[in-house]
């Protein structure tokens, strides 16, 4: 885990060299810099976007430096983000937060909607250090699955389910219907999950009922991003400092509010 | 050496240690100032709280400074009325003081907030009268005797709960507020809040936090901090929480020197949750080292002619 001092991770500010469209809602933006190129899987990065606001973003690649965020266009600050170019400036601060544990064996990563892009950063360190790799995706319609491409090129096809809610691409059902018969028909060292908490929160009763490993990447909002603010707190722990990425134990610890309730802007608990 | 050396009775509150969480950080929840707690923090203190809900400003509210931090979250709260119930179940689960931090718009809404804070349970009630970051409470008051005075004296009407006010260092003398905060029937404060700052980014030649200027933190507010303190203790017997930049048990010693009695840790928790544990066990091997009994032996002790 790379973990900085706060004095050492000042945000500076960077050019967007690339931006890809992956989807009609989704882009990824690329850019360079020097510590984030050291992030592993499951950390997060704070992405200044000038003069409109600074997010969280989970980190999908840093291959020769080029570190690659994809963001999906929900709100205010994603949708300006979205209208940029290459060469605007953007500022960053980070990497941050704990990464994904490196498992060997048989692993299965799920992921719901955006969910899928630190997955397959992760996927793609995994694919030479484990005996089989499955992958489960789900997004609410076919052009919104991403990186079907790059997942068909790590796992093999017979281990890879894809999911849509529309039945456009894949089953049509949730991300989490395939799971239960998966389970029970395969045996898995571990299961990475990265999407909505409601999601995570279903998966973890299924991972629960059945005593399997697993470790979820959460989502809260965020705002200073170094385990001071409080603002993404679940539980005891604060997802930008102690998170993003929580194991079996640690969820138990949350199960009071995991998929339930979460910290709004104002600090108060509202449900999910 | 007593197991009691590090315990303290400050303003009538029993500390187990002189260490404290500041307000403002991770103080919304129950849980999370049980953590705070258990990682050995002799009392908390909660996010500053107001009469209604505020979201806060937009990110970036937080951007790191040389050796600091520089915030403007904008007193994001949930309202005293919701606050009632975090209040109510930290006190069933917390073996420390929990302290409430309010702030307010008016004399009256300070008293209010105040009321509901300690009728909940709250310990003791901490004046932010010296946020520097949102007009109409905090800084103005914070930098006027009168209005200070004023508040002081109506929050101390209404709760018969320890009264610490948090004083602000963007003053010229900081002795005539402490000096108003003490007369109005302060039992306590607080020196200091955050200093006035700001962050501009060279390149596309902004300021970086969305609210433009905001409060520094963190080790370069030290010395500022241990003046304030200094000059406070030097002139007013009253007990002082020493606040700013306190990242390790020489710091805290430093402080206690200086003339407080406890002191508060915010910025340093982002490197280590468990500041307030490495703190109080450096400062009790200080203590032996010194051959002092216990911590009120050693505070002040930099004023000695």
């Amino acid at each position: 885990m790379l973990d900085l001092p706060t004095a050492n991770n000042q945000l500076r500010t960077t050019q967007l060299v690339q931006v890809r469209t992956e989807s009609p809602t989704v882009k990824t933006f690329m850019f360079t810099d020097r510590l984030c190129s050291k992030a592993k899987p499951g950390q997060f990065l704070m992405l200044w976007i000038p003069g409109i606001d600074e997010i969280p973003l989970s980190i999908m690649d840093t291959s020769n430096g080029v570190i690659s965020v994809t963001v999906k266009a929900v709100g205010d600050a994603t949708r300006h983000l979205h209208n940029l170019a290459p060469g605007a400036t953007v500022g960053v601060r980070g990497p941050f937060g704990n990464s994904f544990t490196e498992s060997r064996g048989r692993v299965l990563l799920v992921g719901g909607g955006t969910g899928t892009a630190p997955l397959l950063f992760l996927a793609k360190q995994l694919a030479s250090k484990t005996d089989r790799l499955s992958f489960v995706e789900g997004a609410k319609t076919a052009s919104e699955l991403l990186f079907v491409k790059e997942v068909g090129g790590i796992c093999q096809e017979k281990n890879i389910i894809t999911t849509t809610e529309d039945g456009t691409a894949g089953l049509q059902c949730l991300v989490t219907q395939p799971l239960a018969s998966l389970l029970d028909k395969e045996k898995f060292d571990m299961i990475y999950v990265c999407g909505p908490e409601i999601m995570v929160k279903r998966i973890f009763e299924l991972t629960e009922a059945r005593k399997l490993p697993i470790e979820a990447s959460l989502e809260r909002l965020m705002r200073c991003g170094i385990g001071l603010c409080g603002s993404c707190v679940i539980g005891k722990y604060r997802v930008c400092r102690d998170g993003p990425v929580f194991n079996a134990a640690q969820l138990r610890e949350m199960k009071d509010e995991l998929g339930i309730s979460k910290i709004g802007f104002d600090g108060s608990r509202i449900p999910f | 050496m007593e197991s009691n050396a590090l315990s303290i009775d400050f303003a009538g509150l029993n500390l187990p240690n002189p260490t404290m969480l500041a307000s403002g950080i991770m103080g919304y929840s129950a849980e999370s100032f049980h953590r705070i707690a258990k990682s050995g923090a002799g009392a908390v203190v909660t996010k500053s709280v107001g009469s209604q809900p505020r979201t806060g400003y937009a990110n970036p509210t937080v951007v790191q400074a040389e050796s600091g931090i520089i915030n403007a979250m904008g007193l994001p709260n949930p309202g005293i009325d919701v606050f009632t119930e975090e209040i109510k179940f930290s006190k069933t689960i917390l073996r420390v003081p929990i302290i409430v931090s309010v702030f307010g718009y008016s004399a009256e809404d300070y008293a209010a907030v105040a009321k509901k804070a300690a009728d909940a349970g709250a310990d003791a009630v901490e004046l932010n009268v010296s946020c520097p970051h949102v007009k109409q409470t905090g800084a103005e008051i914070g930098q006027s005797p009168k209005l200070l005075a004023e508040i002081v004296q109506q929050v101390k009407a209404a709760i018969n709960k320890p009264l610490i006010v948090k004083l602000s260092p963007n003053v010229t003398d900081i002795t005539v507020l402490a000096q108003a905060a003490v007369e109005a029937g302060a039992d306590a404060l607080t020196a200091v809040n955050t200093l006035r700052a700001i962050a501009i980014d060279a390149e596309t030649q902004m300021p970086i936090l969305a609210n433009k200027k905001g409060g520094l933190s963190g080790a370069c507010m030290k010395p500022v901090a241990l003046r304030c303190v200094y000059d406070i203790a030097d002139q007013y017997e009253v007990p002082i929480i020493g606040c700013g930049g306190v990242s390790n048990w020489r710091d805290a010693v430093e402080f206690l020197l200086a003339g407080a009695s406890a002191v508060q840790i915010g910025t340093a928790v982002a490197d280590d949750i468990e500041v307030f544990q490495s703190i109080t066990k450096g400062v009790e091997n200080y203590l032996r080292k010194k051959n002092a009994r216990s911590v009120k032996d050693i505070v002040g002790l930099a004023h000695r002619k």
